[in-house]
């Protein structure tokens, strides 16, 4: 990314973030959200000028180290179930467009989106 | 025999056990009260009325062949859309998660389930937790009992009405940022933010996985007592749950007394941009805190300006990882786009997220992007440690800490909707709690007027780290001292009058879901 910190904030640099992001944005929300980003990050700003030299990162909010559960066998949850909210799927999987073997090959998904 | 509404958690299940009233007729008096209210209030995203009379009776009936009753036996709940519920729609206030139906119940869900409470619905909520006005709810905001043209605060928004308005005595919310205690102080209730690590993450669908806890409204400190000590303690599902049973209340010689303890006053808490008002009453609440026997002590928490930009850094971070589960994939809202697998990713998330949601996500991925991660990420976790330095510098000279939990009172729907930084400055006094991971329950500390109407004001306690019992033992000896939170907002004016068709508007099926028809 050709960003810096401090000009982050452009319609282009926004649409590699919304690409990271796998985040598809409308042109006008793109420019609305540019003009908040410059917003927001100029009170981000603030924290560029504390020294935080020597200071340790407090990577979470628990104290909690080593917790271990017994290492049992247990029965998973139902196929069925973990597959019920899913807007395509078969008896047994997930159903996604084809990303192997060719490009665009979205009708096996739609098949299978009226099967569930 | 009092109210349904006047009756907190602990009497209304004191009195079911008596025999007193049963627990259907006590379901029946909460429908009974929610279909009066919801349509000028929107309070519930769904609700459970078949479920919920089918398990009173059950109840009932257990209670009649001798069971001893748990702890909230025939007591209504009311749960915020992101906590899991089999078979029950929790959808997170978004368009993402319509109709998600979870394939297990949360283990503080299943606490309460198991102590007999009986859940009446699910309620809205800012989308995902993110906002504090309920207005970033993809089915419409939640409105404020005290005054139906501002906001309840959020982003717990519904499940603080839920209470506040006597529909529930007991509701449970989720706060990351603030979600629990500043919707608490606008609606005139409590609401409490155990220390992190005090109650199962598990089942709670994740925002800032180091800040979120799942949190009780009440309308009495022993309510908020009465549910930590069902809902907390250790659970093999959430490893940074800590070891202790469950919380167990401070035992004290004299509970309205405060006597020889130390009340530390920070000076960054009454800031430029808190309302005059504001500040009066909680000025009044702490001189209340020195007549009840407490050392007055000003301190000082030194980097609190920075922790609204450093919650902001941690919590998008936190966020942008956490939601890229939504996908179209396993569960949820799916949009084909351009047919390919990456195309269906973006345009699923694009249609299914809405703006504050959209805005969080590519803040928190920028924040954690290549060549940027240390600028941002790397220091804000810093800065975190040094906020947390201050508490525990703090808390060497004083037992808790108190300030107002929100810098102005209700404020009107619509006001800051477009501005997102004057929304997050609402967060400015309750983020530097979240990021320490410590404890904070809002008190109701009296009232303002604006506009002719009474708007509720909070004041925060907080403790030191695990301190949960301290902080609910100095709003209890406040509680007793003041008659502030037995206070109802004025809704006989909210109330249509009874006719068939009023009680029609609130979802009467099994799971219908309004937020799924908007």
């Amino acid at each position: 990314m050709s960003a810096t910190p401090k000009e982050p904030a452009s319609v282009e640099n926004l649409r590699k973030i919304a690409d990271l992001a796998r985040l598809d944005l409308a042109p006008e929300e793109e420019t609305a959200l540019a003009g908040q980003f410059a917003t927001i990050l100029a009170q981000f700003e603030l924290l560029a000028g504390l020294d935080v030299s020597g200071v340790e990162a407090m990577v979470g909010a628990s104290r909690a180290s080593d917790v271990y559960r017994e290492d049992l066998p247990r029965p998973s949850a139902p196929l069925a179930d973990m597959l019920r909210n899913a807007p395509a799927h078969t008896a047994e999987f997930y159903v996604v467009p084809k990303t192997v073997g060719g490009a665009g090959s979205s009708g096996d998904a739609r098949d299978a989106r009226d099967d569930r | 025999m009092s109210r349904y509404e006047e009756l907190d958690a602990t009497a209304l299940r004191n009195a079911i056990q008596k025999g007193e009233r049963s627990a259907r007729q006590t379901i029946l008096e909460a429908f009974e009260r929610i279909d009066a209210l919801d349509p000028a209030l929107h309070v519930f995203l769904n609700t459970q009325r078949q479920a919920a009379l089918a398990r009173a009776g059950e109840l009932d009936q257990r209670l009649a062949a001798g069971e001893k009753p748990g702890a909230l036996f025939g007591v209504p709940v009311a749960l915020k859309a992101n906590m899991c519920l089999a078979g029950v729609e929790t959808n997170c206030g978004s368009r993402i998660l319509a109709g998600y139906r979870p394939p297990y119940t949360a283990t503080f869900v299943q606490r309460l389930l198991d102590a007999g409470a009986i859940v009446v619905g699910m309620t809205n909520m800012d989308e995902f937790a993110m906002g504090s006005s309920s207005e970033n709810s993809a089915f419409g905001p939640t409105r404020n009992p005290w005054d139906p043209s501002r906001s309840p605060g959020g982003s717990s928004s519904g499940s603080a009405v839920a209470v506040a308005a006597g529909m529930v005595p007991l509701a449970l919310g989720s706060d990351t940022g603030g979600s629990v205690r500043q919707p608490a102080a606008l609606c005139g209730i409590y609401g409490f933010k155990p220390t992190y690590g005090r109650v199962s993450r598990f089942g709670l669908i994740a925002f800032g996985s180091s800040l979120d806890q799942v949190s009780p409204f009440a309308r009495s400190t022993r309510d908020v007592e009465l549910a930590m000590s069902v809902i907390s303690g250790l659970d093999e599902n959430d490893a940074t749950c800590f070891p202790e049973p469950a919380l167990e209340p401070e035992a004290t010689p004299d509970a309205s007394s405060l006597a020889g303890l130390r009340v530390g006053v920070p000076k960054e808490y009454f800031p430029d941009v808190l309302a005059r008002d504001v500040r009066d009453r909680c000025e009044a609440a702490i001189q209340r805190l020195r007549d009840l026997g407490a050392q007055i002590v000003e301190t000082s928490l030194p980097h609190t300006q920075y922790a609204i930009p450093t919650y902001y850094v941690v919590a998008t971070a936190e966020a942008s990882s956490n939601l890229a589960r939504y996908d179209g994939v396993r569960y949820g809202l799916r949009a084909d786009g351009d047919g390919t697998l990456q195309g269906m990713f973006a345009a699923t998330r694009e249609k299914g997220f809405g703006p504050e949601v959209k805005r969080r996500i590519l803040l928190g991925t920028y924040v954690l992007s290549a060549g940027y991660y240390d600028a941002w990420y790397g220091r804000a976790l810093k800065v975190r440690a040094l906020l947390r330095r201050d508490f525990e510098q703090a808390f060497e000279k004083v037992d808790v800490i108190v300030g107002p939990t929100s810098p102005t009172a209700a404020f009107r729907l619509g006001e800051k909707a477009d501005d997102p930084v004057a929304m997050y400055l609402c967060d400015i006094l309750t983020t530097p709690v979240s990021l320490a991971g410590i404890p904070g329950l809002s008190v109701p500390v009296g009232f303002v007027e604006d506009g002719g109407r009474k708007l509720p004001v909070g004041m925060q306690i907080v403790g030191p780290w695990k301190g949960d019992a301290r902080v609910l033992r100095v709003a209890r000896a406040y509680e007793m001292a003041t008659e502030y939170a037995k206070a109802a907002p004025p809704m006989a004016a909210l109330v249509p009058p009874k006719n068939p068709a009023a009680t029609k508007t609130v979802s009467s099926g099994e799971g219908a879901s309004r937020g799924a028809r908007t």
